[in-house]
């Protein structure tokens, strides 16, 4: 007897599709149709889904069988069909392809409430979301309660923007409410710009409609009746469900005019983004939308007094918007019970580095730093020892080992001279130098200023120039003090976020790891052994079996030696690209 | 100007230029601001970035057009239709200003019968501008209480100008929208001190100040002044002395030959007579053909005063001396006077302008004095007055000013299966007036140094000619050939050239038919022929 | 009116007045680079940093509004020390050159540097490089001196309205450019120019003309239309050297191409130096005795021979009132006609 009900879920968001999930899909549906299957079952549905977090384990399905769930992890479409086979017609789950303990781990800490229907629903399908109870807080706000009474319930709630600064959401609306004008505007940001962050673009790409309620509500409680998402181009899929949401939403009068009968008029444009990263600084971003080149302007006035053409704009960063409808159905309270007192909720993290388990996480605010590595992580890769995380992106900083137990929520970061910004998680090891990972922030910025205000435009190029002839062995005494000067001057002076936080990855590095810094520039050695420039590779002699791996592998000829003879390095000609290093079976070549 | 001193009592702007900001609605008709006068054109710059909303009529893609709400692209010479069709709305909509016209005006009715025919579609049709958007720039410009008209020779450079200006008067008198701050009509004048020279008397009809020759009492001032007895009839106008009965020609820093409609006229004109005398500061085509010819001093070389467009007398202060030989006009023409027994001994030019001023009321309470510390507005009457903003404040100097009935009438030469093109001419940005001064200048010239012809795209490609192609215009007067620049700024069978190049002067086709009343050429439309040169 | 105290001294200022402009009124010093009183605030320069009451960290006064009851500080050894990193900075990355510069003795950045007494600098690195090859024949820009203060974009897209140059590019390679790096192509103002407080920006004629000490600044009035703007003419000998124009007269400092640019034909090898009269068909040169006697008998036989409506007089509109007064009485109190007119219709 074949099961009543069969569900088949594919993850396609972007790390799904690079994995290969539109052909997995297809396998399964000409599967399913090869074997005759679809009118055996009462209901039976294949389809794609969302990111639900762990990308590394892509192509992720679930195979859902009258209610009973069985993940599997790493599907190519060659190995659909005995899936189909042995789990479904057979009724015996593929053990040695589904998921494992870690899979769990990786989720029973995580409290998934942006993220709930994110990996289960078809993000391209309205009806999927409307099903889950999609939208149903827009009708209760826009039958039930007066725009007062929702800033009121959003200030309860005590969420915070999850843009990076934390401003309260409802502080922020009741401003925009207040604020004289007859036009005012509400703009999401969905330009995502940090190094390896990509929280907005799953939403976005998982649950567009979660975004697109909570603007409806914004717009009603600050009475706007225009929104925008900024989006970047470099987000095709997250724009393409975006586009076909927005017209599922007009469809079905939850935009456009006279909004399900409540006199709301309310429509959301979406605006490309060039791929500035200063775009995401509000008022760049307001810029942009105007079709100014994205340069920062000076606040005040805030957006919410005057923001796009001059008229009150509110500002939210997709997580927080996506917050919203959730807040609405489950009540102020039930949100503010997550996370700590001055942090509520949830936040989406992008965990990257050198950590097992890399992908999307949601955790509730307040779980300590170390839980996030260790156990949702699953640990340091390849067994080697934990030397930092990275929160924040180029505006923030470093958390060493000492401060593993730190709480995760804006003012326990801050104090550690790092910031929640707006959920880049970078997890560095033994093998990260800490001045490179200076630098490589601060190149980021560098190339990323607008160019507007002088302390970011030229004082970061010369923080570069300094880190940069620090990590070659060119220091100098009074480099260290001179990039404090620097730093803090920058911070003081520039004109916008970008700028007064460039400095940071420069300043919390030297507070955790100065010694690092004075190894570069005193003993010129690189206590990561990852400069380049202050390495030098050499053959053990005692170690050397002669096998000439190295000498082959080496493209610059440094390196000869006889056959089952100890080989030797012309220092001379070495270019320490280091893969002599990486070939070694016998650990002979000896980087120091 | 003659027409709206004879309605107004004045010719000149009623409006100071920093007004301009102060706009709500800015309605800018037969002006290439932007190019001819530039810096009023940032004025309005700044009063749109205050949010004033402009309307512009003008048959060309002009840079104004790039702030303005409605652009009205008429077809030349279709001023009158144009104005009498925005005016008919703004009646018939009920955008009138009803007290003012009660209190101010006179002949109302009368001319309100007048605008009947001008139905926006009739108007359409012959200005080719949509109907929708006449009662649009009627609506904003009837709308507002604080509007500014300005024009220039787009309106009057045609054989109905007079017409054209009654018609702009019109428009501010239906609306009230004159006489206040930042609200009036304003004529921009071409020239550094065309104002001043028609406040100092340089017109045949009246003495300095706008005092009329043949007024006995102002005739008798002028000679108890002066000594001599003075002629009681109204002299000739410029183009009226090419017709033959002027025997010689005493010209001062003028080029007849290149700015007056119809160039092989003048020059005719001029060979026929027996005696020529040029006081200019360059060998021009005209004074090549004097007898005489006087170097004189530029702007930088001498002392003096300006007028400018908005009435603002000037200081002009020497820094250079004159080349050569080279004298101030002023000590010329006291060499002249002085040999035809004429008193005229001066201490220099302050001593001149005092003697203007005793016997102009207008500009008497201006002192070289106040000058030295910045412009006066006239009328200043007195040493104590802080000058005039803008006119008509108390009212108007002629009592109430009537509306003037204006049929339309189409150019005196209109388009034929024979000359099918209209051709308008104009100045650009670089380029100034006959040439005589910037095409001296290295850099101007080496930017626009090339004279050309504006034709649209359809007529370009209907004509087989491309961008830079040389193509001959002729009219029924004469033949210039000209590169062609071909741009969307203009539309089909409208041929646009600028006054500037002598070695294409557009005078050589334009119209000398003459306004009855101002005795202006058509410079602005007549009928021209286009054929492609064969390289 | 908002009442704010500026270094312990209280002033008034209307509601949306800023920081600066209220220290301005009060004649209390702030430098600034960026700021230009006819352009909408920039905040680029922030040399114009002050501290104010409750705000932990420095403000730029050129864009904050002055606020009821606010506490401001101009000058503090932090502040001036942040002043001089900022100086720094930006003479990080500017050329040496100031005794090549066209703009030496009228360059506020050079007066800044100059005193705030900088000589050495820690921040020495990479300087921009650039080719000029702007083909155009007025406007010579040399980026390599450019602070990207913003001025020059601003007044072209505020004043002029034409949006000609912008900024492109990011980071420490951010520039102002024209659209595409294309040759400069506009109308050529020279408001930029104006509004550009180093070298960056200067008239292609005025290489070598003579520095502003040099030169004796003539106010006068423009000679081309009838706007009649207010022009400085920028003497060095016998020559004008460039044309500039005051802010605080009624046209705002603001010219046009002509304005500013056309002044050339003033010492143009073309202009008549001397009387001529023509004999044969031929201009022969005369002196102003005979030239004026000559032309004063003839016109006279004429008016003998014809009567006075034979003698025509063309005034212009080019001279001046005083020019066109006397020629009018000339005309009607010597020649006894009416004849005079000018091109007032042309």
């Amino acid at each position: 007897m074949m099961a009543m009900n069969l569900e088949i879920k594919v993850c396609m968001g972007t790390g799904g599709m690079a994995a290969g999930g539109e052909g997995v899909l297809k396998a399964f549906e000409a599967e399913l149709k090869h074997n005759g299957l679809e009118a055996g079952f009462g209901k039976c549905s294949s389809g794609k889904v969302g990111c639900r977090g762990f990308c590394a384990r892509d192509v992720l399905v679930d195979v859902i069988v009258d209610g009973q769930k069985t993940t599997y992890q790493y599907i190519k479409p060659e190995m659909v069909s005995r899936i189909v086979k042995e789990h479904i017609m057979e009724g015996r789950p593929v053990a040695e392809w589904e998921v494992k303990e870690d899979y769990h781990i990786f989720h029973d800490k995580q409290i998934k409430v942006v993220l709930h229907d994110c990996g289960e629903i078809d993000p391209e399908d309205i009806g999927a979301y409307i099903e889950r109870g999609g939208y149903e807080a827009a009708k209760k706000v826009l039958s039930e309660l007066g725009p007062a009474d929702v800033i009121e319930l959003v200030k309860k709630s005590g969420l915070r923007g999850r843009g990076g600064a934390g401003f309260p959401t409802g502080v922020k609306w009741e401003a925009a409410r207040k604020s004289p004008g007859d036009v005012k505007y509400i703009i999401c940001n969905a330009d995502e710009g940090d190094p390896g962050a990509f929280m907005d673009r799953s939403v976005i790409e998982g649950n567009p409609h979660s975004v697109i309620e909570g603007m409806i509500i914004a717009a009603y409680s600050v009475g706007a009746s225009n929104g925008y998402v900024y989006i970047r181009a470099e987000y095709p899929l997250a724009v393409e469900r975006l586009r076909i949401a927005l017209d599922a939403a007009r469809q079905k009068n939850l935009l456009g005019k006279n909004i399900l009968g409540s006199g709301l008029d309310f429509d959301i444009k979406v605006k490309l983004g060039a791929g500035a990263f200063v775009c995401g600084e509000e008022t760049a971003l307001i810029a942009s939308i105007e079709g100014e080149r994205g340069m920062p302007r000076a606040k005040p006035p805030f957006p919410v007094a005057s923001g796009l053409w001059g008229k009150p704009t509110v500002i939210n960063n997709v997580e927080t918007l996506a917050n919203i409808p959730c807040i609405i159905r489950k009540g102020a309270e039930w949100f503010a019970s997550l996370g700590t007192e001055k942090s509520r909720g949830t936040k989406v993290f992008a965990l990257t580095g050198k950590v097992k388990n890399t992908g999307l996480i949601e955790i509730p605010m307040g779980i300590p730093l170390r839980d996030i590595v260790f156990e949702i992580g699953g640990g340091i890769e390849n067994g080697k020892k934990y030397k930092a995380v990275q929160t924040g992106g180029p505006s923030g900083g470093c958390i060493p080992e000492d401060c593993l137990d730190v709480k995760i929520d804006y003012e326990s970061l801050m104090q550690l001279g790092a910031i929640v910004g707006s959920g880049g998680m970078i997890v560095l090891d033994e093998d990260d130098c800490m001045v490179n990972v200076a630098r490589y922030f601060l190149n980021f910025t560098q190339s990323e200023s607008c160019g507007k205000c002088v302390p970011c435009r030229v004082g970061t190029k010369r923080l570069l120039e300094i880190l940069d002839r620090i990590t070659k062995g060119e220091g100098r005494e009074g480099d260290i003090e001179l990039l404090e000067k620097l730093s803090q001057d920058i911070k003081l002076t520039s004109l916008c976020g970008l700028g007064q936080t460039a400095p940071n990855p420069v300043l919390s590095t030297l507070k955790y790891f100065r010694h690092e810094y004075e190894a570069h520039i005193r003993d010129r050695k690189c206590p990561a052994k990852a400069c380049r420039a202050l390495i030098t590779f050499s053959i053990s002699e005692a170690l050397c079996k002669g096998c000439g791996a190295c000498m082959r592998a080496c493209p610059a000829g440094a390196i000869t030696g006889e056959k089952k003879q100890p080989h030797k390095l012309n220092q001379a000609l070495c270019i320490k690209c280091g893969s002599c290093f990486d070939v070694c079976k016998f650990k002979a070549v000896v980087k120091e | 100007m003659a027409s709206l001193a004879a309605i107004l009592g004045s010719g000149s702007m009623t409006n100071s230029i920093p007004e301009i900001e102060g706009m709500e609605v800015i309605f800018i008709i037969g002006s290439n601001t932007k190019e001819s006068h530039p810096v009023i054109a940032n004025r309005m710059i700044k009063a749109y970035r205050n949010g004033a909303r402009i309307i512009l009529a003008d048959p060309r893609g002009i840079p104004m057009a790039r702030f303005a709400e409605v652009h009205l692209q008429l077809r030349p010479g279709t001023d009158l239709a144009l104005l009498n069709g925005i005016a008919r709305v703004i009646v018939k909509e009920g955008l009138k200003n009803t007290e003012f016209i009660r209190d101010n005006t006179q002949k109302f009715e009368e001319w309100e019968k007048s605008l009947e025919p001008f139905t926006p579609e009739y108007v359409e049709s012959v200005t080719g501008v949509p109907a929708g958007l006449i009662v649009k720039a009627a609506r904003l410009y009837g709308g507002s209480r604080k509007a500014g008209l300005f024009y220039t020779m787009g309106i009057t450079q045609h054989t109905h100008g007079t017409d054209n200006v009654s018609a702009v008067a019109n428009l501010a008198l239906v609306t009230g929208n004159i006489g206040r701050e930042s609200t009036g009509i304003n004529p921009l004048r071409g020239q550094n001190n065309v104002q001043g020279a028609c406040d100092s008397g340089a017109l045949p009809n009246v003495y300095p100040g706008y005092q009329k020759v043949n007024a006995p009492e102002n005739r008798e001032k002028f000679e108890k002044a002066w000594g001599p007895a003075l002629p009681d009839k109204p002299g000739l106008t410029a183009t009226e002395m090419f017709n033959g009965s002027i025997k010689a020609l005493y010209i001062m820093g003028e080029n007849p030959v290149l700015t007056d409609a119809n160039q092989g006229h003048v020059v005719h004109a001029l060979e026929g007579m027996e005696f020529i005398v040029v006081q200019d500061i360059f060998m021009t085509e005209t004074a090549k053909l004097a007898d005489v010819v006087l170097p004189a001093a530029c702007f930088a070389e001498k002392e003096g005063t300006f007028t400018n467009t908005e009435r603002r007398v000037q200081l002009v202060r020497k820094a250079v001396n004159p080349p050569g030989e080279a004298r101030e006009d002023l000590s010329i023409l006291m060499g002249i006077a002085g040999r035809i027994g004429l008193p005229a001994s001066y201490c220099g030019a302050e001593d001149v302008f005092a003697e203007m001023g005793s016997l102009w009321q207008g500009v008497q309470g201006i002192t070289y004095g106040r000058l030295r510390r910045g412009g006066i507005q006239w009328p200043c009457p007195s040493k104590d007055h802080p000058g005039t903003r803008y006119l008509y404040k108390t009212g108007f100097p002629v009592g109430r000013p009537p509306f003037t009935v204006v049929p339309f009438t189409p150019p005196a030469e209109l388009p034929d299966a024979q000359y099918p093109y209209l051709l308008t001419t104009g100045r650009n940005l670089f380029q100034y007036h006959s040439g005589s001064m910037t095409r001296r200048v290295r850099q101007i010239e080496e930017h626009a140094g090339r004279a050309y012809a504006e034709i649209s795209p359809a007529d370009a490609a209907a004509l087989g000619v491309k961008e830079g192609d040389v193509i001959s215009i002729t009219s029924r007067r004469g033949t210039i050939d000209i590169s062609a620049r071909v741009t969307g700024g203009i539309r089909k069978g409208i041929v646009f050239i600028p006054m500037h190049y002598a070695e294409a002067a557009a005078n050589v086709i334009t119209n000398n038919a003459l306004d009855p009343v101002a005795k202006i050429p058509e410079f602005k439309a007549c009928a021209a022929r286009i054929e492609k040169k064969t390289a | 009116m908002i009442t704010l105290t500026i270094d312990g001294k209280k002033t008034q200022v209307v509601g949306g007045a800023t920081v600066l402009e209220a220290a301005r009124k009060l004649g209390v010093y702030i430098p600034t680079l960026c700021q230009h009183p006819k352009l909408t605030p920039f905040g680029g320069c922030r040399l114009c940093i002050v501290e104010v009451k409750g705000v932990p960290r420095p403000l730029a006064s050129c864009t904050t509004p002055a606020a009821e009851g606010m506490e401001v500080t101009t000058s503090t050894p932090q502040l001036e020390g942040l002043r001089k990193t900022v100086l720094e900075l930006i003479l990080s990355d500017h050329p040496d050159d100031c005794m090549t510069c066209e703009k030496a003795g009228n360059c506020t950045l050079q007066e800044l540097a100059y005193s705030y007494g900088m000589r050495e600098n820690r921040f020495r690195g990479e300087r921009r490089t650039y080719a000029k090859r702007d083909a155009n024949p007025f406007i010579e820009r040399d980026l390599e001196k450019c602070i990207l203060c913003g001025r020059c974009v601003k007044v072209c897209k505020e004043v002029q309205g034409v949006s000609a140059i912008d900024f492109a590019y990011r980071g420490f390679q951010a520039k102002i450019s024209t659209p595409f790096e294309h040759d400069l192509n506009c109308e050529f103002c020279g408001q930029c120019v104006s509004v550009c407080p180093t070298g960056a920006l200067t008239g292609k004629g005025w290489a070598k003309k003579g520095r502003q000490v040099e030169v004796n600044e003539v106010d006068t009035v423009c000679g081309y239309c009838g706007v009649g703007c207010n022009l400085t003419l920028n003497v060095k000998g016998n020559e004008i050297a460039r044309v500039t124009s005051r802010e605080d007269t009624w046209n705002e400092g603001w010219l046009c191409v002509k304005g500013r640019f056309g002044y050339k034909f003033v010492n143009s090898p073309d202009r008549l130096t001397t009387p001529l009269i023509k004999k044969d068909g031929k201009f022969v040169e005369a002196g102003w005795d005979e030239a004026l006697q000559y032309a004063t008998d003839r016109l006279m036989e004429i008016k003998g021979k014809y009567g006075p409506d034979a003698i025509g007089g063309l005034s212009s509109a080019r001279c001046t009132n005083e020019e066109n007064y006397l020629f009018q009485k000339i005309i009607r109190a010597g020649f006894g006609t009416n004849n005079v007119d000018h091109c007032a219709r042309l």
